[in-house]
């Protein structure tokens, strides 16, 4: 059956070109970046090539770049380090809409002693600011705030929010993994001390992600073992997801134009659409100031999991915020902490283009929803509630 | 993805009996919008037989699929027969349920006692018993009948048939009362191991160090003595590389005593001491 995949923030294909380029690696050049004959040494200088695209992708020196196996590694590296460079300090700072390889750390170090503030958002996804500047202390050992959250896609003024706390001498990191790619990143305008991202959303493949450690900043390795990465993490290179991630960042540098012209024109078509045609459907978050690429749209009174498998039938792939597709019984916490209605939480749904989806597939998707919607409002019987204005909840 | 049959498929794209009945004789009305899922079933009775079932779900695909494969089960059924029917019936109609999904037959199973009661006229039972989880309202009775109809032996099994410990968790140690108290009644359900004595716990403390906790840190050139115990306190001394080393305090909480925790005693605290 075709596919409409628009669940980019999920996971992205690996581009044909970046598969091109990593093949080479995986059977003919497979020596060892790190041995001494010719055989590995011509293997060290693509990745050390490909070390350097990276960089470039966000304004980096290549000696500032540590690769690990994913995000969630990059994430506890980062937070880990710094908690373990500040051991006198026992406060920690995050949002309370973090993807939960921040979250879960957090909430983990909570229950080892250390005093975590989580910083709420509004209805719209807005982070806090004096909030999270009000929390900060003397005895405050990181703060690390996402720059764009994978489901609102709201953007967090991450410029300004580092530079605060690390004027204070508190070290700043930031989850980027949504944002690398589809907005324009310049680490040299900001007071980020270590920032994270992943391969596997920007078209590379699964299982390489990426740590930007400003120089200078204090840092201990997570990954012990050999003197790979300048000793910051141990572990044969991922030698062809290493090539592949670098002509990936090359090439999402060069779409970043297209992300946020051709592709941004494309989702504000899809949300538009389905919201004239689809009555009691919201956006979830701030509509300016958003990743190009995403929407949420909480469609009231039905539940995601059902929209999804209907959606499937027809192999239009999404998210939703729903309870039921996660195994747990509440919606996500990221609708939640934005205080999204139960009546509209459950029923979220999460679109996420990429620089391969056409027009066509966004037509495709405004046919096919407004029928899903409608078939599951007939059956739930809070609908007709809702519209005589019977409904108690 | 969940693993759903091609009965709950079918079911979910195809439900049998959506919809209302006019002047219903039986209606039960079960769940709510913050739960995630609902369910409203009407009957339509001509005296003891069940002539007619429909019925209006909110929910996810298997909440849709039990509802439709109940409205099946039951019509043309008698009310004594229907009301024999269990959640796992349900499930069963379907052939299986993933076990997350394990309410949405009990939902089932609600939606028809209380249709029937409201047939017969019998007055609505008041909510008996304490509420145990705030969260979704779910009262200690409902915990013990779903505990000893399904042989529920974790909290995780109770969240998965009667939701109750899904939300923020702060009834867990209720729960697990609640499971306690049913599995001492029940012999045949295995018992959790006595209490160690002192000297057992220290031995195993022992143990565990040298032959689990040991052989890894000495990898990395470091080394542990059991120094004391004292109640739940178990205090270790560390050498080598480990004690210069900046993560011996993570080393110690979080592989040090999650190991002792996972292979001695859950409550157990460990400290260094130098």
């Amino acid at each position: 059956m075709r596919v409409i995949y628009t669940d980019n923030n999920a996971t992205t294909q690996v581009a044909k070109p970046v598969l091109d380029e990593m093949i080479p690696f995986y059977h003919e050049l497979y020596g060892n970046p790190s041995s001494m004959h010719n055989f590995g040494g011509q293997v060290a200088k693509k990745t050390a090539e490909a070390r350097q695209k990276i960089a470039a992708l966000i304004n980096a020196d290549p000696s500032e770049i540590v690769l690990t196996s994913c995000g969630t590694e990059s994430d506890n590296t980062a937070i880990r380090a710094a908690i373990t460079s500040n051991p006198d300090k026992k406060h920690i700072v995050t949002t309370r809409v973090e993807h939960p390889a921040v979250k879960n750390l957090y909430e983990h170090l909570a229950k080892r002693g250390y005093r975590v503030t989580f910083v709420p958002v509004d209805r719209k996804g807005i982070l806090d600011l004096d909030y999270l500047y009000d929390s900060l202390t003397d005895d405050t050992a990181v703060v690390s705030v996402m720059w764009a959250n994978n489901e609102s896609g709201v953007i967090f003024p991450i410029e300004e929010i580092s530079r605060e706390v690390s004027d204070r001498g508190i070290v700043f990191h930031t989850d980027a993994v949504q944002a690398v790619g589809k907005i324009d990143i310049d680490v040299k305008k900001t007071g980020i001390d270590m920032l994270s991202f992943s391969g596997h959303k920007i078209h590379a493949p699964k299982g390489i992600g990426v740590l930007y450690v400003r120089k200078g900043t204090k840092f201990s390795p997570f990954m012990i073992g050999g003197h790979q990465e300048k000793g910051r993490r141990g572990g044969t290179e991922n030698v062809p997801s290493i090539i592949g991630l670098g002509k990936a960042c090359e090439l999402v540098g060069e779409q970043l134009e297209e992300e946020n012209t051709r592709v941004r024109a494309l989702r504000d078509k899809l949300e538009t659409e389905l919201l004239k045609r689809i009555t009691d459907a919201d956006i979830n978050g701030v509509k300016d100031n958003r990743l190009p690429n995403t929407t949420s749209i909480g469609f009231g009174y039905v539940e995601g999991e059902a929209i999804l498998l209907m959606m499937n039938e027809f192999g239009i792939c999404a998210s939703s915020g729903s309870a039921c597709t996660s195994g747990s019984l509440e919606p996500s916490h990221v609708l939640r902490a934005m205080g999204v209605p139960f009546t509209s939480a459950h029923g979220s749904i999460r679109f996420s283009l990429s620089v391969y989806n056409t027009e066509e597939e966004v037509d495709y998707i405004i046919e096919k929803m407004p029928p899903i919607i409608e078939r599951l409002r007939e059956m739930s019987p809070f609908w007709k509630q809702a519209q005589e204005g019977k409904l108690k909840n | 993805m969940w693993d759903y049959t091609d009965k709950v498929k079918e079911h979910f794209l195809k439900p049998r009996n959506v919809g209302t009945i006019e002047n219903a004789d039986g209606i039960g009305e079960v769940g709510s919008l913050a739960c995630g899922d609902a369910l409203t079933l009407y009957l339509k009775l001509d005296g003891n037989k069940i002539l007619d079932a429909k019925f209006q779900t909110f929910g996810c695909a298997s909440a849709i699929a039990s509802s439709s494969a109940l409205t099946e089960m039951i019509k043309g059924k008698n009310i004594d027969e229907a009301r024999k029917i269990t959640n796992d019936d349900i499930a069963d109609f379907l052939g299986g349920l993933p076990k997350e999904k394990m309410h949405c037959s009990v939902l089932g199973r609600d939606a028809l006692e209380k249709a029937i009661s409201h047939y017969l006229g019998e007055e609505e039972k008041k909510v008996e018993g304490e509420v145990v989880c705030e969260c979704f309202g779910v009262t200690d009775l409902e915990i013990k009948r779903a505990v000893t109809e399904n042989k529920l032996t974790s909290i995780e099994d109770v969240t998965n048939y009667v939701k109750a410990g899904g939300g923020c968790e702060k009834c867990h140690d209720d729960i697990q009362a609640i499971i306690d108290e049913i599995l001492e009644k029940e012999p045949s359900v295995k018992k959790k191991p006595a209490k160690l004595t002192n000297i057992q716990k220290i031995k195993l403390i022992g143990e565990t160090l040298e032959r689990e906790i040991q052989p890894a840190l000495e990898q990395d050139g470091g080394s542990i003595e059991l120094v004391d115990v004292d109640g739940n306190l178990v205090m270790v001394k560390l050498c080598g590389a480990c004690a210069t080393c900046a993560m011996s305090q993570l080393t110690l909480k979080d592989y040090v005593e999650s190991k002792l925790r996972e292979l001695v005693a859950p409550e157990l605290i460990v400290e260094e001491v130098k």
